[in-house]
């Protein structure tokens, strides 16, 4: 009984931390609206310039007083961050500010690596708190009775900001319907940057506050995102006692996993949230996202038409131009090419959902990693002929995403894409962890084309036409009656039904498309690089194709292929320089702010601004 | 200091040429793939050891008479980034062979990508045994001592105590799981009486060490072995040393005692621990080792890493291979790599096994201590790997058909 008692304690000084850390996340997104996936870049930036200034600072005054200091400086960079790269483009499409935030990590992470060097660095002890208290004869360290006498304070104090104060009030308002707030004079500016500073204080605090129990290391941004996502999901976006209790829940859970399942370590979480989401499809306390309510800011807009004959002229062209780079370019020209035409396949099936059917997926990369290891499986383990192997890759995909579609599909918004994400992480974890048959991340090697494909033109030649032919395939899926019934259920989705369409089964058929197209993406790269790793079903894999959809543009026809394109090429180059994820980082801000409808939609504008051509021609 | 801007064109130009001009010298072009951003920790003391080698190689006359040159990418740690940049290397920029990597599973990638494509690779830290063994192929050599050799090492010491019950402790991943599968297999086969009362798997970089600790010491283990490094062994050490863990058990840490993971512990490293590691501090002054230790602290200000280590035999062990040859065509130098030997390494002498690819290099084991607020290994002895390894025969029949 001391046992389990000790366990608890353990669990709730563990939720201390996350808890801070989720509840700014879940207030900057309650009342911006923004998933701020830099979050855990902040936590970070907290635990360094914590460590440094208890370094400078001497004593309890000093550690306790370096805590404070902190949460003020983390709040004033999030406060530089929102009005620098956030605020321009709070009027593009819905979601589009995680690519900025995602251009933040890049950059935060290069500018902690050369402000703090490379080597992890240990926290300092809170002064006085070394050692441990003995409760029922259990040791329990002093300090993590201090960080669980410290939550409900943080927590109070929270709630009485949020429910007692002006600005509670607020920012309430602003979660419940921001346009009102506007309309009643409510400065909303400086609402979102006080409430993003606030957040990131948080994040701060929470970074500093678990310095005696662990230290600052530049894996730790990414390290702590995906708990926190977890945390304020299950806790209902926006909802802070929701993070309080999730935290407690998952933080406890994790304890005792780790005593009767150590395997667990994993997965627990993502398994977790999903019986939540599964049970409770907006999180334990969170609200119903109403349609409309926070959808499309801006002007509407135009419905996507085919191309007109200059456009098909272009595309004709340049598909001419692949035809004979082989006759042309050297090997090394090929190799980038099938990357860019096979990234460009996955992105183009991230597009078709996203885009046209309006449903944003975080876990994408578990349809192009489980083509790609569906294949490469059955060659590991049976020695099937390469050619049968690779049919397979789409099959097992589309299978796999009729699966977790099936799931996935009830909910919507970023409810949705947590699911997704949750699942994805499931399929990775299987790669990751059952070595007797994936061989975990030692990877299966050895999966090269049959001999007929074998040479660099010839599998140039197959990637062009599938990969080329994927991506006509999916365009003309679009522009038939099924797309149409696609971007009606996303647009309106009460409407649709009215007319008779059954808006989910759509989706669900659609989803299930994409993850095919996305399976076989992953069908050619597993033969183009003899290997697959569970790298390709990582999250940020899954990430990867989120961003160059948004910056080639969502609402285009080509945004996927486009951004794609931009971004192998523009990685290809940058990672040759010493500082390129600052660069990456930077240049991903820029296009963000100078072209908030992405590449695409933003040469679109252009081009109908320089042909001074009204709205009424189409786009 | 003023620039003109006509200084400052002709600097930008000399830079933009500089690639030219290094042509025009006819270097011999080693192909350098790592996680350099993603794991700056390791990889740039690796990178350092490289380029003082280098420099050694070409004040002494280069090789084959001409300048040896290190074309350094970064893959992000990703296997299929590092397979696409090695084709570049080996079809674009004239690059000889391809060396580096940290992380197993893109050491993995790159020996199943330069099988295929017949280019020589040489694994320099990548400890996964299956690179040589399971997976093994003529292309691929491997320099650092593997996995199942460091935890031989460590079972071999833990066997001589009277220590019956065990929990490990390792991060949940291939390289964490082999390590306690040899670890395992190395003590029971010395001891068959051992049994193992708990096993932990936290996943890497993410422990939860305060209920790590908790579960370890339920299971009332005498001994415990850890693999966890990095993060998650300060968080082990701190939690464990708090709530008393350590106490009256023998503790045995692979690569705990390696600077990359023992400096950052500063006066928490856990004493009494018995580790793998590189006790650089303690080479005797005239040996091999301490010159290099030296040079290396003089050339870069810094204390010397194990990867600063790898990195330096890295390069002396490609130079010799190519003097052997007189030759860079990926033949040659394959062969010249088979039983390739090397005089004055800071090993002393070191080699290549014709029969897995492996190199001879082996280990230093001894008991953490700390002295003047840091860590160090005491008591420590340099271990040769080949009394630790299986027999040929064992070995022959892991290695697919050659």
């Amino acid at each position: 009984m001391a046992f389990f008692f000790a366990q608890f304690l353990t669990g709730l000084a563990n939720a201390a931390a996350l808890f801070l850390v989720a509840s700014g996340l879940s207030l900057i997104f309650g009342v911006t609206r923004i998933v701020n996936f830099a979050h855990g870049s902040l936590y970070m930036l907290g635990a360094f310039i914590g460590v440094t200034l208890m370094n400078l600072l001497p004593g309890h005054f000093g550690f306790w007083g370096a805590i404070l200091l902190t949460g003020l400086a983390v709040g004033a960079i999030g406060a530089f961050i929102e009005m620098v790269v956030l605020r321009p483009i709070y009027r593009a499409p819905e979601l589009f500010q995680l690519v900025a935030t995602f251009g933040v990590i890049l950059v935060i992470q290069d500018l902690a690596l050369m402000i703090w060097g490379a080597e992890d660095r240990l926290g300092p002890r809170a002064p006085g708190l070394r050692g441990v208290w003995r409760i029922f004869g259990e040791p329990v360290p002093k300090y993590d009775i201090i960080l669980i006498a410290i939550t409900p304070f943080i927590l109070f104090a929270l709630w009485y900001l949020i429910n007692r104060t002006r600005l509670g009030v607020l920012v309430r308002a602003a979660t419940q319907d921001r346009e009102m707030v506007g309309a009643l004079g409510v400065n909303q500016a400086w609402l979102f940057t006080g409430v993003f500073a606030l957040g990131s204080a948080l994040a701060g605090w929470g970074g500093a506050l678990q310095l005696p129990k662990g230290g600052a290391d530049l894996l730790m941004d990414f390290n702590i995102i995906g708990a926190v996502f977890v945390v304020v999901v299950i806790g209902g976006m926006g909802s802070l006692p929701g993070a309080f209790i999730a935290s407690v829940l998952i933080s406890v859970l994790s304890v005792f996993g780790v005593t009767y399942l150590p395997q667990s370590t994993l997965v627990l979480m993502f398994v977790v949230m999903a019986i939540v989401l599964i049970v409770r499809p907006y999180g334990l306390l969170g609200r119903e996202e109403v349609a409309g309510e926070h959808g499309q800011v801006g002007a509407p807009e135009q419905p996507i038409r085919p191309y007109g004959p200059t456009g098909r002229a272009l595309v004709a062209a340049l598909l001419a131009v692949l035809a004979a780079l082989p006759f042309v370019a050297e090997q090394f020209v090929l190799t980038l090419t099938i990357d860019m035409i096979v990234f460009a396949l996955f992105a183009a099936s991230l597009h078709f959902i996203l885009g046209t059917g309006g449903l944003v997926s975080f876990g994408h990369a578990a349809f192009f990693g489980g083509g790609a290891y569906a294949a490469a499986l059955l060659v590991f383990h049976t020695d099937t002929p390469m050619e049968l192997a690779f049919l397979f890759a789409p099959l097992a995909a589309g299978l796999l995403a009729l699966g977790i579609g099936w799931f996935c599909i009830r909910l919507t918004g970023v409810y949705f894409a947590m699911l997704t994400l949750a699942f994805s992480q499931l399929v990775w974890s299987l790669a990751f962890q059952w070595r007797g048959v994936t061989r975990g991340d030692d990877g299966l090697v050895n999966i090269w084309p049959a001999d007929w494909l074998n040479s660099p033109e010839a599998y140039y030649y197959f990637t062009l036409a599938l990969g080329v032919g994927g991506i006509l395939f999916l365009r003309h899926v679009i522009h038939a009656p099924f797309g149409y019934a696609l971007r009606a259920g996303r647009d309106s989705p009460r409407q649709a039904e009215a007319t008779g369409i059954d808006v989910k089964r759509v989706q669900y058929v659609a989803f299930a498309l994409a993850g095919a197209m996305a399976g076989l993406a992953g069908g050619i790269f597993v033969f183009s690089k003899g290997s697959v790793f569970p790298t390709e079903l990582e999250i940020a894999a899954s990430f990867d194709a989120l961003i160059v959809v948004f910056l080639g543009g969502v609402k285009t026809l080509a945004g996927g292929v486009v951004g794609a394109g931009f971004m192998t090429v523009v990685e290809d180059w940058l990672t040759r320089l010493e500082y390129w994820r600052l660069l990456l980082g930077l240049l991903i801000i820029a296009v963000v702010i100078i072209a908030p409808e992405g590449i695409v939609g933003s040469l679109r504008s252009l081009w109908m601004r320089i042909r001074g051509t009204n709205d009424e021609v189409a786009k | 200091m003023t620039l003109s801007r006509r200084t400052m064109l002709a600097t930008a130009t000399a830079l933009a040429l500089a690639p030219v001009a290094a042509l025009a010298q006819d270097s011999i072009k080693i192909g350098e793939i790592n996680h350099y951003k993603r794991l700056a920790a390791f990889a740039e003391p690796y990178k350092l050891g490289i380029e003082l080698a280098v420099e050694e190689v070409n004040a002494d006359g280069g090789v084959l008479g001409k300048p040896l040159e290190f074309i350094f990418r970064d893959d992000q740690g990703d296997p299929a980034e590092a397979i696409k940049i090695a084709e570049e290397l080996m079809t674009r920029e004239g690059t000889v062979m391809l060396t580096g990597t940290i992380l197993s599973h893109v050491g993995l990638a790159l020996s199943s990508f330069a099988a295929e494509k017949g280019y020589l690779y040489l694994a320099a830290e990548p400890l996964a045994d299956s690179l040589v063994w399971a997976s093994g192929n003529p292309q691929t050599f491997r320099l650092r001592a593997s996995t199942w050799v460091q935890a031989a090492m460590l079972a071999e010491e833990a066997a001589k105590t009277d220590a019956i019950r065990y929990a490990t402790i390792a991060p949940n991943y291939a390289y964490g799981q082999d390590a306690v599968a040899a670890f395992k297999e190395n003590l029971t086969r010395l001891k068959p009486e051992v049994e193992f009362v708990a096993e932990q798997w936290p996943a890497l970089f993410k422990i939860d060490a305060g209920a790590e600790v908790q579960a370890l010491e339920r299971a009332k283990p005498d001994a415990i072995y850890n693999v966890t490094f990095g993060t998650d062994l300060a968080k082990l050490v701190r939690d464990g040393g708090d709530r008393g863990l350590f106490e009256g058990r023998n503790v045995y840490g692979l690569l705990t005692g390696e600077p990359e993971y023992l400096d950052p512990l500063g006066d928490e490293a856990p004493e009494g621990w018995f580790v793998t590691g590189y006790p650089w501090y303690a080479l005797e002054e005239g040996t091999p080792g301490k010159e290099f230790v030296d040079a290396y602290m003089e050339t870069t200000g810094e204390t010397p890493k194990i990867g600063s280590l790898v990195g330096y035999m890295t390069v002396q062990s490609i130079a010799a291979a190519i003097e052997k040859a007189g030759a860079t065509d990926t033949a040659s130098l394959i062969a010249a790599f088979e039983g390739l030997e090397i005089e004055d390494t800071p090993i002393g002498k070191l080699s290549y096994r014709e029969i897995d690819n492996q190199s001879t290099m082996g280990a230093y084991v001894g008991t953490l201590a700390v002295q003047d607020g840091k860590g160090v290994m005491v008591d420590w002895s340099y271990k040769d790997p080949a009394p630790y390894m299986p027999t040929d025969e064992e070995i022959q029949a892991m290695r697919p058909a050659e």
